[in-house]
């Protein structure tokens, strides 16, 4: 398709980008199981991380590393909430369906 | 030789994905989790960014994916658990969320494709001197809002496993 002896085509870079995204949505989608959402959302926030590396490696400016570890901070912030959350559900509802939570409407 | 080893990173890291997202084992799945974010780290290194190769490897495989299995292990999911995964799992539930999820790649495809974008990576490397340079620069505001953020992290985590253990002293 197109000459790549040098490099890597920062297109086939997106195209990567865009199908880890999409097996994240729909994991998130078929999964009833918090943990496995919850691995889902890992894929989905990686293939945001791609992106920034390979933005921040066509422009070879270091910024796309620096939000690489910006989206570090946030997936480790966000699962220590969540497997507190997961722990709770387990406890409370006694099954990791993510749809037992569902009785706590407003 | 890099676009080859680039395709073989994102083989794996695609193949292990889809084998984690179906697993009925939770355990298994997060070994495929582990796969997929070492081929990721293979690809950040192809790029050009060994930091981020290496923090990827310390704290997504090391610490994120180990809190995972933590939390697996405690929750002490056994046999029974994967029978009823079974169970939630129909045979038929993955056709329409794939046929949304391919409706949007062909949507953001159609929108790479129009961009014409003949651009190549040459994998320059971007060491950690400056990355550091950038953070403590430009950055530096964002750097401590990262540092709040994981102090409510913390915070937070305290806050729910704290009542777990009030509970417990109850009974």
């Amino acid at each position: 398709m197109m000459d790549a002896a040098g490099g890597i085509p920062l297109e086939h870079v997106i195209w990567f980008a865009i199908t880890l995204f999409l097996i994240g949505v729909v994991g998130i989608l078929i999964r009833r199981n918090v943990i496995f959402i919850l691995l889902s959302l890992e894929l989905m926030m990686n293939a945001a991380a791609v992106v920034f590396i390979a933005a921040g490696a066509f422009h070879c400016q270091a910024d796309g590393q620096v939000m690489f570890m910006f989206i570090l901070a946030l997936a480790a912030a966000e699962v220590a909430v969540a497997l507190g959350l997961v722990v709770q559900l387990a406890r409370r509802f006694k099954t990791l369906d993510i749809d037992a939570a569902s009785e706590m409407t407003g | 030789m890099l676009y080859l080893l680039f395709l073989a990173s994102c083989g794996i890291a695609i193949a292990s994905a889809i084998m984690a997202i179906t697993r009925l084992n939770a355990s298994h799945a997060l070994i495929y989790l582990v796969i997929t974010l070492l081929s990721l780290a293979v690809i950040f290194f192809l790029l050009g960014a060994p930091f981020a190769a290496a923090l990827q490897i310390v704290i997504y495989a090391g610490a994120i994916v180990v809190l995972f299995l933590f939390v697996v292990m405690m929750l002490n999911l056994g046999r029974r658990s994967v029978e009823r995964e079974r169970q939630w799992l129909l045979p038929g539930i993955w056709v329409i969320p794939s046929i949304l999820a391919g409706a949007l790649f062909v949507i953001l495809g159609l929108a790479l494709i129009g961009a014409e974008n003949q651009a190549v990576i040459d994998g320059e490397m971007i060491g950690p001197r400056r990355v550091g340079a950038a953070l403590v620069g430009p950055y530096v505001l964002a750097v401590e809002l990262a540092g709040v953020l994981l102090l409510a992290g913390l915070v937070g985590a305290y806050h729910l496993g704290r009542r777990y253990l009030d509970e417990r002293r109850e009974r």
